[in-house]
């Protein structure tokens, strides 16, 4: 390990003679919103040596970061950042490929198809005033032939997408969506430019560009929310821990890559540390944070020989573990087995205009070849009637579906990222809409997943002051805690001296001569050595020691939120890791009268699988490393911003802030959604019902296509944007 | 109707110019920080990139 961190992903981009190589490194920086930040992180990065320039994308929360000469390590970066208040992390290395929001490709496709049909229109719109006035038929042609010129290559081009999907999904004896769109577009042309060489009035080539342009705008506007969605998901997969402290045979403590560690290693754990693999402790005593895996709120105290889980979090430290798995290996791993296992079934998801494509592009097909079956019989000639079966193939082009739907997602999505709600997965919005049942984790979801001072009477200023001093040297959640108390107390820390920490009991020093204690029942000697009623003692000299009772709080508006979801029908669960007694008690306070307490990730998963088979719709909402596997099996989920890591990768949709009134913010605008998506395929419907019957009866000329199919697409859109002006129909 | 000779041609010579320009911008990654592009255009700052402002004649505050 030459580099002082294996952190360097920076790749040598195309090293020019003479100068310096060029390396670009790319960061991940959540906490930037605005234009101030975007200047600052980027000022505060260029003036360290080494670095040619830093550009921030804001939408994609990333800086990029060029550098001259050798590929420098990314720390001093970090540190910079952290310096200036932004939180920055390495992206991993696959990811770092796209930047942009928009598919350049479709993006390019879509300039030439609006080039094409602006100006093909523009010939079009002459050609049919000419009808009601005096253009010569020469003129006409002239028109056709220029229409031609421009509609023939600008369809080869725009229409591939269309054309290779459709191809696809023929080869492998399927119908999509995309192969009446090609067959329609395909046979319009041909025809069009058939009847342009006999000279006749019945050409599509407008129609057929006019298509395009807005299928393409369509399929832009999807894709750029699937790649929000993958963007947002990558930028949360770069926090994961990738080095650890560990001490070699010769007594040399030296960072190593997390992948590099085998059973046997000894580690070195600072407080603070999250444990990389599975161990067993061999030096130290500590306590663990091991609410991540067991979603139990007490820390646990271990001792040598112990075992303990990767994941969890050092309280105390430092102290030594030696490896018993490797990470790939570890209790994480297995967590992320049960994870996958749990999310083939939403893979297997179908999205709403793909449900309404496998019953529309048959119909359209069937519709089509009827139409030129009927007027072949009639005895009309097969011009015309491929002619009409082509307006038909035409009208029912689903603008709707394709354009609609997109744009809908578009807007609610864009609504859902102004209240702090990020959404990964591209078909959340559809599946949260479908909820009916809602279960939530305890700790760190309803509550906030850390301990407050439970205020008695019993505590005494003085007593507050003199533990506070001495909790101010530790990290423990419940000396911070400790410390926060005597801040709502207003009441001034007094700092003992020669603080002393015992591992795994407590903190001692003295203050006026007296021996003052911060710990558990047994190193404060209590007299009733009842330690569920408090986790935490203090003892001052002689005096008996004082109970500090702990409680989990829940988030200022837990009740307000459950009250809310019950308005609205959602049957509510809890599902917790915790015991019975502290789930009880927050199910009561919030007014929930179904809760499970003690539930393993196994318990939770099949608890969730129960309710689904039963018929429900699950919206899981967790934060743990225990929640991970039930967030995967859940219909759709949400994890607050707080949550670990392997929960945020699992949900659905990660939502900032102390709050719970995210969720019934995203379950109504999931709602609205659908609801907007429903009324834009009944106006789709609504213009199919009046013109596929003139399509049929051979009464639709081009000019009423064109009319039609712009004014349906124009009408579904606008339907779309009318939730983005809408406010009063969500709280928020 | 000759004028349809030359009236066609610079239609569809503008028309192309607009897809150039799109195309350009498009190339020239515009359009991929479309949220970071709004907040550079208020950024008074001088960039590297920009000539930078001759102070004597022009200082700043002043019009």
């Amino acid at each position: 390990m030459a580099h002082a961190l294996n952190l360097d992903i920076a790749a040598p981009i195309a090293p020019t003679a003479g100068a310096a190589p060029v390396h670009e490194v790319v960061l991940v920086v959540d906490n930037m919103h605005c234009g101030n930040c975007m200047r600052t992180v980027e000022q505060a990065l260029e003036r360290l040596p080494h670095v040619e320039s830093a550009r921030v994308n804001l939408s994609a929360k990333r800086v990029s970061i060029r550098t001259r000469g050798a590929a420098s390590a990314i720390e001093p970066f970090i540190v910079t950042l952290a310096d200036k208040g932004f939180q920055a992390k390495p992206l991993v290395e696959a990811a770092a490929q796209r930047t942009g929001m928009f598919d350049a490709n479709l993006l390019r496709r879509l300039g030439v198809a609006g080039f094409a049909a602006a100006n093909i229109m523009l010939m079009s719109v002459a050609v049919w005033s000419g009808h009601a006035g005096d253009m010569p038929a020469s003129l006409q042609t002239l028109f056709h032939w220029l229409s031609a010129l421009i509609a023939v290559p600008a369809i080869a081009y725009a229409g591939t997408p269309f054309f290779a999907s459709a191809r696809q999904a023929l080869a492998a004896g399927r119908l999509n969506m995309d192969v009446p769109i090609s067959l329609g577009v395909l046979l319009a042309t041909a025809m069009s430019l058939f009847q342009t060489v006999r000279g006749s009035e019945q050409v599509y080539f407008d129609a057929a560009v006019t298509l395009l342009f807005f299928l393409l705008a369509g399929r832009g506007l999807d894709q750029a929310m699937r790649a929000r969605a993958a963007s947002a998901a990558e930028n949360l997969l770069g926090r994961r821990a990738s080095t650890a402290t560990a001490k070699f045979a010769d007594g040399s403590i030296r960072p190593v890559d997390v992948s590099a560690i085998v059973p046997g290693m000894r580690l070195v754990v600072a407080a603070g540390d999250e444990l990389p693999v599975d161990g067993r402790l061999v030096a130290g005593g500590a306590s663990l944070d091991e609410g991540i895996i067991t979603g139990e709120s007490k820390p646990r105290q271990v001792g040598v020989s112990d075992i303990v889980h990767a994941g969890t979090i050092a309280l105390s430290g430092p102290f030594e573990i030696e490896a018993i798995a490797v990470a790939d290996n570890s209790l994480l791993r297995e967590i992320a087995r049960l994870m996958q296992t749990a999310e083939q079934a939403r893979g297997r998801y179908v999205r709403l205009a793909d449900r309404a494509a496998r019953l529309y592009a048959p119909m359209v097909h069937i519709l089509g070849a009827a139409t030129f079956i009927w007027w072949l019989l009639a005895g009309a000639g097969w011009e015309a009637a491929l002619t009409s079966a082509i307006a038909v193939l035409i009208i029912t082009c689903p603008c709707a579906l394709a354009l609609a739907v997109p744009a809908v997602q578009v807007v609610a999505t864009s609504r859902l990222f102004r209240n702090g709600i990020v959404l990964k997965t591209a078909d959340a919005l559809e599946r949260l809409a479908e909820i009916d049942t809602v279960v939530l984790d305890k700790t760190g979801t309803l509550t906030l997943g850390r301990p407050e001072l439970l205020e008695t009477a019993a505590i005494t200023d003085a007593d507050l002051a003199c533990a506070a001093g001495l909790a101010v040297q530790s990290r423990h959640p419940y000396a911070k805690a400790i410390v926060g108390a005597a801040q709502r107390r207003d009441v001034k820390s007094r700092v003992p001296e020669d603080v002393i920490e015992h591992a795994g009991a407590g903190l001692e020093g003295h203050s006026g001569g007296d021996a003052v204690r911060l710990g558990s029942a047994m190193f404060c000697d209590a007299v009733d050595r009842d330690t569920d009623r408090a986790p935490l003692w203090f003892r001052c000299g002689n005096q008996p020691a004082v109970a500090l009772p702990m409680t989990d709080q829940l988030r200022s508006d837990a009740s307000a939120t459950i009250r809310a979801l019950q308005a609205n029908g959602y049957a509510i669960e809890i599902l917790s890791g915790d015991n019975a007694q502290e789930v009880s008690t927050a199910a009561r306070t919030t007014g929930i009268a179904q809760w499970l307490a003690a539930q393993r990730p196994e318990q939770k998963i099949a608890r969730i699988d129960a309710l689904q088979s039963a018929g429900h719709r699950v919206l899981m909402v967790g934060d743990g490393l225990n929640d991970a596997p039930a967030l995967s099996a859940g219909h759709a989920s949400l994890s607050p911003s707080t949550a670990t890591d392997i929960s945020q990768m699992a949900a659905d949709a990660v939502f900032q802030g102390e709050r719970l009134a995210p969720i019934v913010t995203s379950l109504a605008i999931a709602k609205m959604a659908r609801r907007r998506s429903l009324q834009n395929f009944a106006i789709a419907l609504g213009y199919n019902v009046l013109f596929v019957p003139l399509a049929m009866a051979g009464h639709v000329t081009p000019l009423i296509a064109a009319v039609a199919m712009s004014a349906s697409s124009i009408a579904v859109t606008l339907n779309a944007l009318r939730m983005s002006i809408k406010t009063q129909e969500v709280p928020s | 109707m000759t004028a349809l000779a030359w009236l066609v041609p610079i239609a569809l010579f503008l028309g192309a110019l607009g897809l150039a320009g799109f195309l350009w911008a498009l190339k020239s990654g515009q359009y991929e920080d479309l949220d970071g592009a709004g907040w550079r255009a208020l950024d008074d700052s001088a960039e590297q990139t920009l000539p930078t402002r001759d102070e004597t004649k022009n200082p700043p505050g002043l019009p």
